[in-house]
């Protein structure tokens, strides 16, 4: 036996370079009105079914219907167009707490004690409400740029279980002095103005001051109302194991008491003002603190706060009184686009070996990862036109029905809504160039779309409850290709925020890039896997 | 006398093609595996468990009826893909009875790879789920449970009946199988975010894998949208009128 070296062609590769071999594939791909259609498919599945959701969205006033526990609560916000608040950076945000106030002109500072904070479940039909102090209830001191809800602020502030915090603007938080708070320990707050910046102090004995933060308030006027407040949000209880349990929320109401309130600075007013800033029932000055009633109560320079709300930013669809329905719900049809698309993809490559037009198509272009190339960009190209005309058709449709039914949908900031979009629309090429990738592996289109499904649909839908713990959930998402779904996810995941951050409200383990770098790792690696078969094997 | 001729052709054909086998062990292996994953990853609050043994120790059949759907689909899309179908309508010349023994067996091969798998899916719950908190024990000998655990081998075997099906329809292997796993893993995606109560309760009861998986139900019957067995036989309508479609193409469509 003699070893034969195979024969190569010398011919150079590709004469005429990448652009004939993409038009080459290009012509492939739009003359077969079966893929055409197909992706045409995809388009009109995704905006139908974007319609379909915006279509089926609840009035916000008749949102709490037959077995639905989580219809948005409505702050102050009449039926049929809720208005919700937004702070400084666009986001929609929560900002409701009880505010005993006196206008700051200038530079000074304020500083108090804090010697208790306890709280309680609100309205209780009968009987002693059963006292409950949620984790981020509030109290302390605040310089806010007014009343109105949204505007800038800065606070320092004791919590229910997370210590004493420094937080501005809704989505800026840090930590200070760790441990409860009680006579025994209390913490002394204080707040510096000088001009757009405010510093937050805190200290154990109202002597020995730590610096928490230093924060710069855009825009703040020169007269700024400043002050104590107190605030306390929804108490959560999970009747819940392998998600398909229910979820109560119920309002609390926390009270703080507030020592040696001192200022410095021109204070023009002459007494303190009480507010409950966002809500609808305020009680004046003096009212004292009694079941189901905010305000507080002064004996010298000893003040009684009762307050509840947060002063947070909302968060979609995960029971933070936010509305349930956001732009990422509407996008659930791309599921519909994700598959016609792959369906596409696998026989834009395994149609070649079926028809036998890879042995001319090999012929024409030698270099067979050239091949490979052109064909990725094309069907990468035009998943991607066609996941932006999807995303953008879905998100329209759904918006302008929703809007028709009067539903409230979770305001989301532009660039979070571009990244929704354009990101369905990446995401939807990448898994056309993975379902490429996998099915010029396998060769049988059958088994690409299968592989393809499996990895990127399957684990979403069982992770949407009553599905499978959330432990398992979590890793799923974390390593599978359906981890890119993360582009969809509607807004951040705040510490600060008590809510229910699941995959099937729209929170997923990773950060929107990182779960797309997932999907974009496991393409590189069928694509390399891929060429690396493609030469290696015969055609 | 047609009858059994064309089951041993078509039992030959499945028979000696590699990838039935691999494929249908591959589907009993992954129901298996998803199952006991999900068993060792369950656990129960001390106050009340809400889940549901049954339901939880057969979770895999989600993921194991997309290789179920996949087997259903090659019987009938590769005769196409080869043209090996000319050759079959040639020998065979009546389609329905071409059609009729590819559903039976096809069936009759999904039936018992799922009873398999069924079978050690409960084993593994009943050896697994008492450790987590998720009592009692499962046991064949309580109705719901061997309902379930009967239920869910019906259910992979309606779904490889709704597959074989739209096969014979759209002929295209990947279309095929593009159509069924989205009708299967859509409903339930797009359902999840439907607010309108009334449109969700019904494209709860319509959507075939929703409704088919009520039978696996063993705890809060009451809230289902369907009983059990009406749920099996949403999906089992579903297989049907898949299978008359393909059906009605292959008797008047030129192959």
């Amino acid at each position: 036996m003699t070893t034969v070296t195979p024969y190569r062609s010398t011919a150079r590769d590709a004469r005429d370079g990448f652009g004939p071999l993409l038009h080459a594939e290009w012509t492939k791909f739009r003359t077969v009105p079966g893929w055409v259609i197909g992706i045409l498919v995809a388009v009109l599945a995704t905006a139908g079914l974007g319609l379909l959701i915006g279509k089926s969205t609840t009035p916000s006033c008749s949102a709490q219907g037959p077995g639905g526990q989580q219809g948005p609560v409505q702050h102050g916000a009449a039926c049929g167009g809720p208005i919700y608040a937004r702070g400084p950076g666009g986001e929609p945000v929560r900002d409701e707490f009880y505010f005993v106030r006196q206008p700051l002109a200038g530079n000074g500072s304020i500083t108090a004690q804090v010697t208790s904070l306890s709280g309680r479940l609100a309205e209780q039909g009968g009987g002693p409400a059963p006292s409950v102090l949620e984790p981020w209830s509030k109290a302390g001191i605040i310089i806010k740029d007014g009343t109105g809800q949204g505007s800038p602020y800065a606070a320092m502030m004791v919590t229910g279980g997370n210590g004493v915090r420094m937080q501005w603007n809704y989505t800026g938080d840090t930590a200070g002095l760790p441990g409860a708070v009680s006579a025994a320990s209390p913490r002394w707050l204080r707040l510096t103005r000088d001009g757009g910046t405010i510093t937050g102090y805190d200290s154990a004995d109202g002597t020995h001051w730590t610096r928490v933060g230093t924060v710069t308030l855009a825009g703040l006027p020169s007269t700024v109302q400043a002050g104590l407040f107190v605030t306390s949000p929804q108490h959560y209880s999970y009747s819940a194991s392998l998600g398909s349990g229910s979820v109560d929320d119920n309002p609390t109401q926390a009270t703080a008491v507030l020592d040696h309130v001192s200022r410095a600075g021109t204070w023009p007013a002459s007494a303190w003002t009480g507010d409950y800033v966002g809500g609808s029932a305020s009680s004046g000055a003096g009212a004292s603190p009694g079941p189901g009633a905010n305000g507080y109560h002064q004996t010298a320079g000893r003040f009684t706060v009762t307050g509840s709300g947060d002063i947070a930013p909302l968060i979609a669809g995960a029971l933070n009184d936010g509305p349930a329905i956001t732009v990422r719900d509407y996008l659930l049809g791309s599921f519909a686009g994700l598959i016609a698309v792959a369906v596409v993809a696998s026989m834009f490559m395994t149609a070649e070996y079926r028809r036998g037009l890879i042995r001319t198509t090999l012929a024409a272009t030698p270099n067979r990862r050239r091949v490979l190339a052109a064909k990725a960009t094309v069907i990468g190209a035009a998943a991607f036109v066609a996941g932006l005309a999807a995303a953008a058709g879905a998100v329209l449709l759904a918006t302008y029905a929703a809007h028709g039914n009067g539903s409230s949908v979770f305001p989301e900031p532009w660039p979070a809504e571009l990244r929704i979009i354009a990101g369905t629309a990446a995401l939807i090429a990448v898994a056309a160039v993975f379902t490429l990738a996998v099915a010029t592996i396998v060769r049988r289109s059958a088994t690409a779309i299968l592989i393809v499904i499996v990895t990127i649909v399957v684990p979403f839908v069982l992770s949407a409850p009553p599905g499978i713990p959330a432990g398992l959930t979590e890793w799923l998402l974390r390593i599978t290709p359906a981890a890119a779904f993360a582009l969809q996810q509607p807004a951040p995941q705040y510490y600060q925020v008590q809510a229910s951050y699941i995959p099937s409200s729209g929170f997923f383990p990773l950060a929107p890039w990182t779960g797309f770098a997932v999907l974009c790792g496991w393409t590189a690696l069928a694509l390399v896997l891929a060429s690396y078969l493609l030469r290696r094997r015969d055609a | 006398m047609t009858a059994p001729l064309a089951l041993h052709a078509e039992w030959t054909k499945l028979r000696t093609v590699a990838s039935t086998g691999w494929l249908l062990a591959g589907a009993a292996a992954l129901t298996v595996a998803v199952g006991v994953l999900v068993d060792l990853a369950s656990a129960c609050p001390s106050t009340g468990c809400p889940a549901d043994p049954a339901k939880v120790s057969l979770t895999g059949v989600q993921a194991g009826q997309a290789i179920v759907a996949i087997v259903a689909v090659l019987a009938v899309s590769s005769e196409y893909s080869t043209g090996m179908i000319r050759i079959t309508l040639a020998a065979m010349p009546r389609r329905l009875t071409v059609l009729a023994a590819k559903a039976t067996l096809a069936a009759g091969l999904v039936l018992a790879a799922s009873a398999v798998a069924v079978l050690a899916s409960v084993l593994a719950g009943r050896l697994i789920l008492p450790g987590h908190g998720l009592t009692p024990a499962l046991s064949l000998a309580q109705g719901p449970v061997l309902r379930a655990a009967a239920g869910s081998v019906l259910y992979l075997t309606l779904i490889a009946l709704l597959s074989l099906g739209i096969a014979t329809a759209v002929r295209e292997s990947a279309v095929a199988i593009g159509l069924v796993l989205g009708l299967l893993y859509l409903f339930p995606v797009v359902t999840s975010v439907i607010g309108n109560q009334h449109w969700q309760r019904h494209l709860e009861q319509i959507a075939p894998m929703t409704a088919g998986l009520y039978v696996q139900a063993t705890k809060g019957l009451k809230s289902l949208p369907l009983t059990p067995w009406q749920g099996l036989g949403v999906l089992a309508l579903w297989a049907a009128g898949a299978l008359t479609l393909g059906a009605l193409v292959l008797r008047f469509r030129d192959a």
